[in-house]
């Protein structure tokens, strides 16, 4: 899983690879907002929440179909399913990848990004909270949606409209936790069920990525 | 290791058988040439012993686990280099890597080259070494020699014979040109299922 990991993290930030793709697009979505609704601050401040955690979403999905697609391609993934790693573990180590070269970074570029939106003071910690609870199942079903277009040509679009409606939950939740953040109010229950959502996912879905890897690889 | 053995084995490509009947076993330290003309199913059999897609019908003995299987494609990375690719692999198969290896496949001094410099050849080269490096049992090779020069070709043959079968491990190859090795023959051509043959993938839902 390590060596998949690894290898993952490597080819992602060398040049050509996802790393700063998602990042970049994050950047571009959150600087244009403003200029299209105007950068009056009661227009801005409402709409935050939900512009930073649709534009983090999108941002992850940008990067989804290279997670089995590049490796099918070059024939390297008939080799890593015959290893002695587990199918569950390569989508474990497949999703953790994902995260943490798309993930964790808009996490952490998010609330510094919101100054750009007006959030109100309140929603930075809950943004960078519920972005830090929330992407890891965007990373996991994105997986998922990867493993089931794997060998499809031009997959990606396929991708997108099977993963779509999956991401849903996450970005209600994910928002509303911003959203009552910056409006002081209490975050508790959104928050408890965007971690509910996230947990779920993790133990659920790599059991049905390596499952469709299977078939998909006959 | 107590070989490979294969017992009237069918195999289908897309929904449609294209082998059948096929029993051959393959001892350890042995190899086993497969021949037979374009589409007779000489990559979907090794795709199948490798176990990465069910036969129609038959058994396979011996594969499973140990196998490892190369296609066409070589799996190199354009961002990588030689080393971290082979190491990459060493680590999955949770293999030692070895020096050896380098010389094997004479990519000694190609050890710090990232994969997309590489010449077609060169690729080829680190995708057989890939093979190597994961030290399974049960070689299924497709064409292993597509892209190489005689010298190399003849290097790959000492590296089968001096290395790997003669540890006891076995092969299965898929080739048209003649390796110099001391190994049976088996033609796939009488193996060609008949074209309305039973078993396709969809005969469930018609």
């Amino acid at each position: 899983m390590i060596a998949v990991l690894v290898r993952d993290l490597r080819l992602a930030v060398r040049a050509g690879g996802g790393f700063g793709l998602g990042l970049a697009f994050f950047l571009i979505v959150v600087v244009l907002v403003p200029f299209g609704i105007g950068p009056d601050t009661d227009t801005l401040r409402p709409v935050a929440p939900g512009i930073l955690w649709v534009a983090a979403l999108l941002a992850a999905l940008l990067s989804l179909d290279r997670i089995f697609a590049l490796d099918h391609e070059d024939g390297s993934l008939p080799l890593i399913a015959t290893a002695p790693l587990p199918g569950e573990g390569l989508a474990l180590a497949k999703a953790l990848a994902h995260w943490l070269t798309t993930g964790l970074p808009l996490s952490l570029a998010a609330p510094v990004l919101g100054v750009l939106l007006n959030l109100a003071p309140g929603g930075y910690l809950w943004l960078f909270v519920s972005l830090i609870a929330g992407t890891p199942a965007l990373s996991v079903i994105g997986t998922f949606g990867a493993a089931l277009t794997v060998g499809l040509r031009r997959g990606g679009l396929l991708m997108s409209l099977l993963v779509l409606p999956l991401y849903v939950p996450t970005l209600i939740f994910g928002a509303e936790v911003t959203r009552r953040g910056a409006e002081g109010a209490a975050v508790a229950t959104p928050l408890m069920l965007l971690v509910a959502i996230t947990l779920l996912s993790l133990a659920a879905l790599p059991f049905a990525t390596a499952a469709v890897l299977r078939v998909n690889l006959r | 290791m107590a070989g490979l053995r294969v017992t009237d084995l069918a195999v289908a490509r897309g929904g449609v058988p294209v082998l059948t009947g096929l029993s051959f076993t393959v001892a350890p330290g042995q190899a086993l040439i497969l021949r037979g003309p374009n589409g007779i199913g000489k990559t979907t059999l090794l795709r199948t012993l490798a176990g990465l897609q069910p036969p129609l019908s038959g058994t396979i003995a011996g594969a499973g686990e140990d196998a490892a299987y190369a296609s066409h494609a070589d799996g190199v990375k354009a961002q990588l280099t030689v080393t971290e690719t082979l190491r990459f692999w060493a680590d999955l198969y949770r293999h030692p890597l070895k020096d050896e290896v380098f010389a094997d496949f004479d990519l000694d001094t190609l050890r710090d080259r990232p994969g997309g410099t590489l010449s077609a050849g060169q690729k080829r080269r680190l995708g057989l070494a890939r093979l190597a490096v994961t030290g399974q049992g049960v070689m299924l090779l497709d064409e292993p020699t597509v892209s190489l020069d005689a010298a190399s070709v003849a290097g790959f043959a000492r590296w089968l014979t001096g290395r790997h079968l003669a540890k006891g491990g076995l092969a299965v190859i898929a080739t048209h040109i003649d390796l110099g090795l001391d190994a049976p023959v088996l033609d796939l051509s009488p193996f060609r299922a008949a074209v309305d043959a039973p078993g396709g993938a969809d005969e469930a839902f018609l």
